[in-house]
Protein backbone atom coordinates (compact mmCIF):
# COMPACT_ATOMS: atom_id res chain seq x y z
CA UNK A 1 0.00 0.00 0.00
CA UNK A 2 1.72 3.30 -1.24
CA UNK A 3 0.16 4.90 1.79
CA UNK A 4 2.32 3.18 4.55
CA UNK A 5 5.49 4.64 4.92
CA UNK A 6 7.25 2.57 7.61
CA UNK A 7 6.00 0.73 10.86
CA UNK A 8 6.00 1.52 14.55
CA UNK A 9 8.39 -0.49 16.91
CA UNK A 10 4.93 -2.46 18.00
CA UNK A 11 4.59 -3.37 13.79
CA UNK A 12 1.56 -0.77 13.54
CA UNK A 13 1.41 0.66 10.07
CA UNK A 14 2.53 4.37 9.46
CA UNK A 15 0.50 6.06 7.04
CA UNK A 16 1.53 9.54 5.30
CA UNK A 17 -0.75 12.46 5.19
CA UNK A 18 0.35 12.80 1.70
CA UNK A 19 -1.80 11.87 -1.41
CA UNK A 20 0.03 10.80 -4.37
CA UNK A 21 -1.67 10.59 -7.94
CA UNK A 22 -2.85 7.48 -7.47
CA UNK A 23 -4.93 8.46 -4.88
CA UNK A 24 -6.24 11.17 -6.60
CA UNK A 25 -6.83 9.54 -9.24
CA UNK A 26 -8.77 6.68 -7.18
CA UNK A 27 -10.59 9.86 -5.49
CA UNK A 28 -11.78 10.78 -9.37
CA UNK A 29 -12.68 7.15 -10.18
CA UNK A 30 -14.86 6.34 -7.57
CA UNK A 31 -16.74 9.76 -8.10
CA UNK A 32 -17.50 8.41 -11.71
CA UNK A 33 -18.76 5.52 -9.58
CA UNK A 34 -16.11 3.17 -11.22
CA UNK A 35 -15.21 0.36 -8.91
CA UNK A 36 -17.09 2.29 -6.49
CA UNK A 37 -18.01 -0.71 -4.16
CA UNK A 38 -14.09 -2.03 -3.93
CA UNK A 39 -12.29 1.30 -2.76
CA UNK A 40 -11.28 0.01 0.77
CA UNK A 41 -8.43 0.16 3.00
CA UNK A 42 -8.05 -2.65 5.44
CA UNK A 43 -9.20 -2.13 8.96
CA UNK A 44 -7.26 -2.33 11.92
CA UNK A 45 -5.02 0.59 13.55
CA UNK A 46 -3.01 2.94 11.82
CA UNK A 47 -0.62 5.86 12.99
CA UNK A 48 0.03 9.09 11.85
CA UNK A 49 3.49 10.77 12.56
CA UNK A 50 4.91 9.66 15.82
CA UNK A 51 1.86 8.93 17.87
CA UNK A 52 2.91 8.06 21.64
CA UNK A 53 0.29 6.80 24.74
CA UNK A 54 -1.41 10.13 24.82
CA UNK A 55 -2.06 10.71 21.28
CA UNK A 56 -5.62 11.05 20.37
CA UNK A 57 -7.87 7.68 18.42
CA UNK A 58 -9.02 9.14 15.70
CA UNK A 59 -12.07 6.67 13.95
CA UNK A 60 -12.26 5.85 9.97
CA UNK A 61 -14.70 4.26 7.82
CA UNK A 62 -12.84 1.55 5.59
CA UNK A 63 -13.40 3.65 2.35
CA UNK A 64 -10.47 4.93 1.49
CA UNK A 65 -11.88 8.17 0.05
CA UNK A 66 -12.96 8.96 3.84
CA UNK A 67 -9.10 7.36 4.65
CA UNK A 68 -7.69 9.72 2.45
CA UNK A 69 -9.90 12.61 3.19
CA UNK A 70 -8.53 12.20 7.21
CA UNK A 71 -5.40 11.64 6.57
CA UNK A 72 -4.62 14.61 4.16
CA UNK A 73 -5.88 16.98 7.12
CA UNK A 74 -3.55 15.36 9.65
CA UNK A 75 -0.44 17.51 8.48
CA UNK A 76 1.83 17.87 11.84
CA UNK A 77 -0.41 15.82 13.95
CA UNK A 78 0.42 12.92 15.54
CA UNK A 79 -2.31 10.20 16.44
CA UNK A 80 -3.51 6.85 16.05
CA UNK A 81 -6.27 6.12 13.01
CA UNK A 82 -8.75 2.85 13.92
CA UNK A 83 -10.18 1.56 10.38
CA UNK A 84 -13.40 -0.01 11.61
CA UNK A 85 -14.68 -2.12 9.03
CA UNK A 86 -17.36 -0.33 6.82
CA UNK A 87 -17.48 -2.74 3.80
CA UNK A 88 -15.76 -0.11 1.77
CA UNK A 89 -18.72 2.28 2.89
CA UNK A 90 -18.45 6.25 3.55
CA UNK A 91 -19.26 7.12 7.42
CA UNK A 92 -22.72 8.60 6.73
CA UNK A 93 -24.41 6.20 4.58
CA UNK A 94 -22.55 3.19 6.99
CA UNK A 95 -23.81 5.12 10.07
CA UNK A 96 -27.35 5.23 8.52
CA UNK A 97 -26.76 1.06 7.59
CA UNK A 98 -25.68 0.55 11.08
CA UNK A 99 -22.30 -0.54 10.12
CA UNK A 100 -20.72 1.85 11.20
CA UNK A 101 -21.84 0.82 14.04
CA UNK A 102 -21.65 0.59 18.38
CA UNK A 103 -20.76 -3.00 17.67
CA UNK A 104 -18.00 -2.78 14.96
CA UNK A 105 -16.55 0.13 16.97
CA UNK A 106 -16.88 -1.74 20.31
CA UNK A 107 -15.34 -5.09 18.87
CA UNK A 108 -12.21 -2.93 17.18
CA UNK A 109 -11.12 -1.33 20.10
CA UNK A 110 -11.33 -4.61 21.89
CA UNK A 111 -9.46 -6.28 18.59
CA UNK A 112 -6.54 -3.92 18.38
CA UNK A 113 -6.57 -3.80 22.52
CA UNK A 114 -6.84 0.47 22.41
CA UNK A 115 -6.40 0.39 26.04
CA UNK A 116 -2.98 -1.06 25.61
CA UNK A 117 -2.26 1.51 23.03
CA UNK A 118 -2.98 4.98 25.27
CA UNK A 119 -3.26 5.54 28.58
CA UNK A 120 -6.40 8.36 28.43
CA UNK A 121 -9.76 7.04 27.70
CA UNK A 122 -10.86 9.28 24.97
CA UNK A 123 -11.81 8.06 21.43
CA UNK A 124 -12.67 10.61 18.49
CA UNK A 125 -15.46 9.70 16.40
CA UNK A 126 -16.95 11.65 13.02
CA UNK A 127 -19.79 13.21 14.29
CA UNK A 128 -21.80 11.61 11.63
CA UNK A 129 -21.00 8.43 12.65
CA UNK A 130 -22.97 9.31 15.45
CA UNK A 131 -26.29 8.14 13.53
CA UNK A 132 -24.82 4.35 14.06
CA UNK A 133 -22.83 4.68 17.21
CA UNK A 134 -24.10 5.48 20.36
CA UNK A 135 -21.57 7.09 22.68
CA UNK A 136 -22.73 5.74 25.94
CA UNK A 137 -22.94 2.15 25.09
CA UNK A 138 -19.42 2.31 23.93
CA UNK A 139 -18.18 3.43 27.19
CA UNK A 140 -19.97 1.04 29.30
CA UNK A 141 -18.60 -1.85 26.89
CA UNK A 142 -15.01 -0.15 26.45
CA UNK A 143 -14.78 2.35 28.95
CA UNK A 144 -13.80 4.75 26.62
CA UNK A 145 -15.69 7.81 25.84
CA UNK A 146 -16.71 9.13 22.64
CA UNK A 147 -16.04 12.48 22.02
CA UNK A 148 -17.38 13.37 18.04
CA UNK A 149 -15.67 15.40 16.40
CA UNK A 150 -16.74 17.89 13.48
CA UNK A 151 -18.35 17.45 10.75
CA UNK A 152 -15.36 18.14 8.33
CA UNK A 153 -12.21 16.51 8.79
CA UNK A 154 -10.93 20.43 7.73
CA UNK A 155 -11.59 21.49 10.73
CA UNK A 156 -10.49 18.62 12.82
CA UNK A 157 -6.87 20.21 13.50
CA UNK A 158 -8.91 23.22 15.20
CA UNK A 159 -11.03 20.73 16.96
CA UNK A 160 -7.94 18.91 18.46
CA UNK A 161 -6.47 21.94 19.64
CA UNK A 162 -9.65 23.49 21.24
CA UNK A 163 -9.50 21.13 23.52
CA UNK A 164 -12.31 18.60 21.74
CA UNK A 165 -14.63 21.64 21.41
CA UNK A 166 -16.27 22.08 18.07
CA UNK A 167 -18.73 25.36 17.01
CA UNK A 168 -22.14 25.16 15.66
CA UNK A 169 -20.55 25.95 12.13
CA UNK A 170 -18.59 22.80 12.57
CA UNK A 171 -21.39 20.59 13.81
CA UNK A 172 -23.36 21.75 10.67
CA UNK A 173 -24.04 19.73 7.39
CA UNK A 174 -24.16 22.03 4.86
CA UNK A 175 -24.70 21.46 1.42
CA UNK A 176 -23.12 24.10 -0.65
CA UNK A 177 -22.90 24.46 -4.55
CA UNK A 178 -19.59 22.65 -5.01
CA UNK A 179 -20.93 19.79 -3.22
CA UNK A 180 -23.61 19.07 -5.18
CA UNK A 181 -21.39 19.23 -8.26
CA UNK A 182 -19.08 16.84 -7.24
CA UNK A 183 -22.11 14.00 -6.71
CA UNK A 184 -23.51 14.78 -9.89
CA UNK A 185 -21.13 12.13 -12.25
CA UNK A 186 -22.82 9.28 -9.88
CA UNK A 187 -26.54 10.42 -10.86
CA UNK A 188 -25.28 11.40 -14.37
CA UNK A 189 -23.78 7.51 -14.37
CA UNK A 190 -26.55 6.16 -12.19
CA UNK A 191 -29.23 5.62 -14.45
CA UNK A 192 -27.02 5.76 -17.62
CA UNK A 193 -27.93 2.00 -18.93
CA UNK A 194 -31.50 3.07 -18.58
CA UNK A 195 -31.56 6.33 -20.63
CA UNK A 196 -29.23 4.46 -23.06
CA UNK A 197 -31.91 1.56 -23.36
CA UNK A 198 -34.50 3.80 -23.68
CA UNK A 199 -32.94 6.31 -26.72
CA UNK A 200 -32.62 2.67 -28.29
CA UNK A 201 -36.39 2.15 -27.96
CA UNK A 202 -37.04 5.35 -29.29
CA UNK A 203 -34.27 4.46 -31.99
CA UNK A 204 -35.86 1.42 -32.76
CA UNK A 205 -39.36 3.27 -33.12
CA UNK A 206 -38.16 6.07 -35.22
CA UNK A 207 -37.69 3.95 -37.77
CA UNK A 208 -41.70 3.66 -38.56
CA UNK A 209 -43.13 6.40 -40.44
CA UNK A 210 -46.90 6.65 -41.48
CA UNK A 211 -46.50 2.75 -40.58
CA UNK A 212 -44.05 2.46 -42.79
CA UNK A 213 -40.06 0.86 -41.36
CA UNK A 214 -37.10 2.29 -42.86
CA UNK A 215 -33.61 2.57 -40.95
CA UNK A 216 -33.20 5.49 -42.91
CA UNK A 217 -36.54 7.05 -41.37
CA UNK A 218 -34.65 7.10 -38.04
CA UNK A 219 -31.24 8.60 -39.31
CA UNK A 220 -33.34 11.43 -40.61
CA UNK A 221 -35.55 12.14 -37.57
CA UNK A 222 -33.78 10.77 -34.73
CA UNK A 223 -32.05 14.11 -33.32
CA UNK A 224 -35.30 15.36 -32.34
CA UNK A 225 -35.87 12.81 -29.54
CA UNK A 226 -32.19 12.80 -28.91
CA UNK A 227 -32.42 16.12 -27.54
CA UNK A 228 -35.60 16.51 -25.85
CA UNK A 229 -34.31 12.98 -23.91
CA UNK A 230 -31.01 13.82 -23.24
CA UNK A 231 -31.87 17.27 -21.89
CA UNK A 232 -34.42 15.47 -19.97
CA UNK A 233 -31.47 13.21 -18.36
CA UNK A 234 -28.95 15.97 -18.05
CA UNK A 235 -31.70 18.38 -16.26
CA UNK A 236 -32.61 15.52 -14.13
CA UNK A 237 -29.34 14.57 -13.09
CA UNK A 238 -27.08 17.70 -13.14
CA UNK A 239 -28.98 20.90 -13.96
CA UNK A 240 -31.13 19.83 -11.11
CA UNK A 241 -28.72 19.55 -8.21
CA UNK A 242 -26.65 22.36 -9.47
CA UNK A 243 -29.47 24.47 -8.84
CA UNK A 244 -31.11 23.01 -6.06
CA UNK A 245 -31.91 25.99 -3.65
CA UNK A 246 -33.07 28.24 -6.50
CA UNK A 247 -35.83 26.26 -7.91
CA UNK A 248 -39.02 26.80 -6.91
CA UNK A 249 -41.08 23.77 -4.62
CA UNK A 250 -39.46 21.76 -2.00
CA UNK A 251 -40.31 18.56 -3.32
CA UNK A 252 -37.06 17.64 -5.88
CA UNK A 253 -39.78 16.24 -8.12
CA UNK A 254 -41.60 19.29 -8.85
CA UNK A 255 -38.43 21.07 -9.35
CA UNK A 256 -37.48 18.65 -11.61
CA UNK A 257 -41.31 19.54 -13.15
CA UNK A 258 -40.14 22.93 -13.14
CA UNK A 259 -37.22 22.62 -15.08
CA UNK A 260 -38.19 20.47 -17.49
CA UNK A 261 -41.50 22.59 -18.33
CA UNK A 262 -39.07 25.16 -19.02
CA UNK A 263 -36.09 23.64 -21.33
CA UNK A 264 -39.38 22.03 -23.05
CA UNK A 265 -40.89 25.68 -23.86
CA UNK A 266 -37.26 26.60 -25.16
CA UNK A 267 -36.65 23.32 -27.18
CA UNK A 268 -40.47 24.29 -28.89
CA UNK A 269 -39.54 27.71 -29.79
CA UNK A 270 -36.26 26.50 -31.40
CA UNK A 271 -38.35 23.82 -33.17
CA UNK A 272 -36.80 20.92 -31.21
CA UNK A 273 -40.42 19.19 -30.49
CA UNK A 274 -41.30 17.51 -33.65
CA UNK A 275 -44.18 18.70 -36.38
CA UNK A 276 -47.48 17.71 -35.02
CA UNK A 277 -49.62 18.71 -31.93
CA UNK A 278 -49.54 15.13 -30.94
CA UNK A 279 -46.34 14.91 -30.93
CA UNK A 280 -45.33 18.21 -29.18
CA UNK A 281 -47.53 17.16 -26.54
CA UNK A 282 -45.59 13.76 -26.09
CA UNK A 283 -42.50 15.56 -25.89
CA UNK A 284 -43.57 17.78 -22.68
CA UNK A 285 -44.99 14.43 -21.14
CA UNK A 286 -41.60 12.29 -21.66
CA UNK A 287 -39.48 15.39 -20.73
CA UNK A 288 -41.47 15.93 -17.39
CA UNK A 289 -41.91 12.45 -16.80
CA UNK A 290 -37.81 12.05 -16.81
CA UNK A 291 -36.71 14.98 -15.52
CA UNK A 292 -38.94 14.75 -12.40
CA UNK A 293 -37.97 11.17 -11.43
CA UNK A 294 -34.56 11.62 -12.04
CA UNK A 295 -34.20 14.76 -10.43
CA UNK A 296 -36.46 12.70 -7.05
CA UNK A 297 -33.64 10.59 -7.74
CA UNK A 298 -30.84 12.66 -6.17
CA UNK A 299 -33.16 12.63 -2.40
CA UNK A 300 -30.41 10.16 -2.18
CA UNK A 301 -27.26 11.84 -2.24
CA UNK A 302 -28.62 15.45 -0.83
CA UNK A 303 -27.77 15.88 3.20
CA UNK A 304 -30.70 17.63 4.14
CA UNK A 305 -33.74 15.19 3.08
CA UNK A 306 -35.95 12.91 5.57
CA UNK A 307 -37.44 9.68 5.04
CA UNK A 308 -41.38 10.82 5.95
CA UNK A 309 -40.34 13.63 3.54
CA UNK A 310 -39.45 11.39 0.09
CA UNK A 311 -42.08 9.25 1.44
CA UNK A 312 -44.62 11.73 1.31
CA UNK A 313 -43.35 13.39 -2.12
CA UNK A 314 -43.09 10.04 -3.87
CA UNK A 315 -47.30 9.55 -3.26
CA UNK A 316 -47.94 12.18 -5.81
CA UNK A 317 -44.58 12.64 -7.93
CA UNK A 318 -44.76 8.39 -8.81
CA UNK A 319 -48.19 8.60 -10.20
CA UNK A 320 -47.52 11.60 -12.38
CA UNK A 321 -44.73 10.22 -13.63
CA UNK A 322 -45.64 7.25 -14.16
CA UNK A 323 -48.95 8.24 -16.25
CA UNK A 324 -46.75 11.04 -18.16
CA UNK A 325 -44.34 8.49 -19.21
CA UNK A 326 -46.81 6.15 -20.65
CA UNK A 327 -49.04 8.61 -22.23
CA UNK A 328 -46.18 10.37 -23.57
CA UNK A 329 -44.44 7.08 -25.08
CA UNK A 330 -48.09 5.99 -26.09
CA UNK A 331 -48.42 9.21 -27.73
CA UNK A 332 -45.31 9.35 -29.75
CA UNK A 333 -45.33 5.70 -30.95
CA UNK A 334 -48.57 6.43 -31.99
CA UNK A 335 -47.31 9.50 -34.41
CA UNK A 336 -45.13 7.03 -36.11
CA UNK A 337 -48.01 5.62 -37.33
CA UNK A 338 -50.11 8.35 -38.41
CA UNK B 1 -36.42 27.06 -1.66
CA UNK B 2 -33.20 27.08 0.10
CA UNK B 3 -31.91 24.01 1.08
CA UNK B 4 -35.18 23.12 3.29
CA UNK B 5 -37.00 20.07 2.30
CA UNK B 6 -40.69 19.87 3.30
CA UNK B 7 -42.65 20.85 6.40
CA UNK B 8 -44.44 19.11 9.20
CA UNK B 9 -43.30 15.71 8.04
CA UNK B 10 -40.70 14.92 10.31
CA UNK B 11 -41.73 11.96 13.17
CA UNK B 12 -39.25 13.57 15.15
CA UNK B 13 -40.64 13.70 19.60
CA UNK B 14 -38.82 14.57 22.22
CA UNK B 15 -40.05 13.53 26.08
CA UNK B 16 -38.92 16.51 27.91
CA UNK B 17 -39.70 14.70 31.72
CA UNK B 18 -36.62 12.04 31.03
CA UNK B 19 -34.32 15.03 29.60
CA UNK B 20 -31.28 15.41 31.72
CA UNK B 21 -29.63 18.23 29.69
CA UNK B 22 -26.36 16.62 28.73
CA UNK B 23 -26.27 18.16 25.31
CA UNK B 24 -25.64 15.26 23.54
CA UNK B 25 -28.48 15.43 20.93
CA UNK B 26 -26.91 19.20 20.30
CA UNK B 27 -23.62 17.57 19.45
CA UNK B 28 -24.90 15.45 17.22
CA UNK B 29 -27.73 16.94 15.47
CA UNK B 30 -26.12 17.99 12.27
CA UNK B 31 -29.10 20.81 11.54
CA UNK B 32 -28.98 22.75 14.61
CA UNK B 33 -32.42 21.01 15.55
CA UNK B 34 -32.00 20.85 19.81
CA UNK B 35 -31.12 23.66 21.58
CA UNK B 36 -30.84 23.44 25.51
CA UNK B 37 -32.11 26.26 27.84
CA UNK B 38 -32.28 25.98 31.47
CA UNK B 39 -30.65 22.74 31.28
CA UNK B 40 -33.15 20.80 29.01
CA UNK B 41 -33.49 20.44 25.79
CA UNK B 42 -35.80 21.63 22.96
CA UNK B 43 -36.65 20.92 19.66
CA UNK B 44 -36.49 24.45 18.00
CA UNK B 45 -35.92 23.98 14.45
CA UNK B 46 -38.28 20.69 13.46
CA UNK B 47 -38.56 21.09 10.17
CA UNK B 48 -34.45 20.55 9.66
CA UNK B 49 -34.79 17.15 11.10
CA UNK B 50 -33.72 14.32 8.28
CA UNK B 51 -34.68 11.70 10.79
CA UNK B 52 -30.71 10.53 10.60
CA UNK B 53 -31.59 9.02 14.29
CA UNK B 54 -28.19 10.09 16.01
CA UNK B 55 -30.46 11.94 18.82
CA UNK B 56 -32.40 9.02 19.35
CA UNK B 57 -29.11 6.93 19.35
CA UNK B 58 -27.11 9.03 21.48
CA UNK B 59 -29.99 9.93 24.29
CA UNK B 60 -28.97 7.83 27.52
CA UNK B 61 -32.02 8.26 29.08
CA UNK B 62 -34.30 7.76 25.57
CA UNK B 63 -36.03 10.62 25.53
CA UNK B 64 -35.66 11.13 21.95
CA UNK B 65 -37.87 9.11 19.47
CA UNK B 66 -37.75 8.88 15.38
CA UNK B 67 -38.55 6.77 12.83
CA UNK B 68 -35.56 6.39 11.02
CA UNK B 69 -34.63 4.96 7.66
CA UNK B 70 -32.97 5.25 4.17
CA UNK B 71 -34.87 9.01 2.73
CA UNK B 72 -33.75 7.64 -0.75
CA UNK B 73 -35.94 7.86 -3.52
CA UNK B 74 -34.23 4.98 -5.12
CA UNK B 75 -34.13 2.89 -2.02
CA UNK B 76 -37.55 2.99 -1.21
CA UNK B 77 -38.37 2.30 -4.86
CA UNK B 78 -35.51 -0.55 -4.79
CA UNK B 79 -37.16 -1.69 -1.15
CA UNK B 80 -40.43 -1.71 -2.97
CA UNK B 81 -39.51 -3.81 -5.69
CA UNK B 82 -37.66 -6.53 -3.26
CA UNK B 83 -40.37 -6.78 -0.09
CA UNK B 84 -38.48 -5.40 2.19
CA UNK B 85 -37.75 -1.79 3.97
CA UNK B 86 -36.33 0.70 1.79
CA UNK B 87 -33.06 -0.43 0.71
CA UNK B 88 -29.94 1.53 -0.89
CA UNK B 89 -27.65 -1.65 -1.20
CA UNK B 90 -24.99 -0.15 1.05
CA UNK B 91 -24.72 -2.55 3.50
CA UNK B 92 -21.98 -4.23 1.37
CA UNK B 93 -23.68 -6.87 0.45
CA UNK B 94 -24.72 -6.02 -2.63
CA UNK B 95 -23.78 -3.23 -5.53
CA UNK B 96 -24.45 0.39 -3.59
CA UNK B 97 -27.03 2.50 -5.38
Amino acid sequence: MSYIIGHTNNNIPIVTTNLNILDLLGAIKVRWSIFRSNYKVKPGLYAIGNPDKNSDVLVSANYKLSFDHLRKNLIGINAWILVIDTKGINVWCAAGKGTFGTKELISKIQDFSIDKIVEHKRIIVPQLGAVGVSAHEVKNATGFNVKYGPVRATDLKAFLSNNYKADKKMRTVFFSFKDRLILTPVEFVGHFKYFVFLLAAIFILSCFKNAIFNVDFAFSYFLTPFFNLTASYITGTIITPLLLPFIPFRNFSFKGITLAIIFSFILLLTNQMGNSILEIISFFFLNIAITSFTAMNFTGASTFTSLSGVKKEMKIAIPIQIILFVLGFVIWTITRFI
Amino acid sequence: MGLTYLKNVSTLELDVNKCTGCLMCVFVCPHNVFEITNKKSQIVNKDFCMECGACQKNCPENAIKVTTGVGCAGGIILGYIKGTAPDCGCDGSSECC
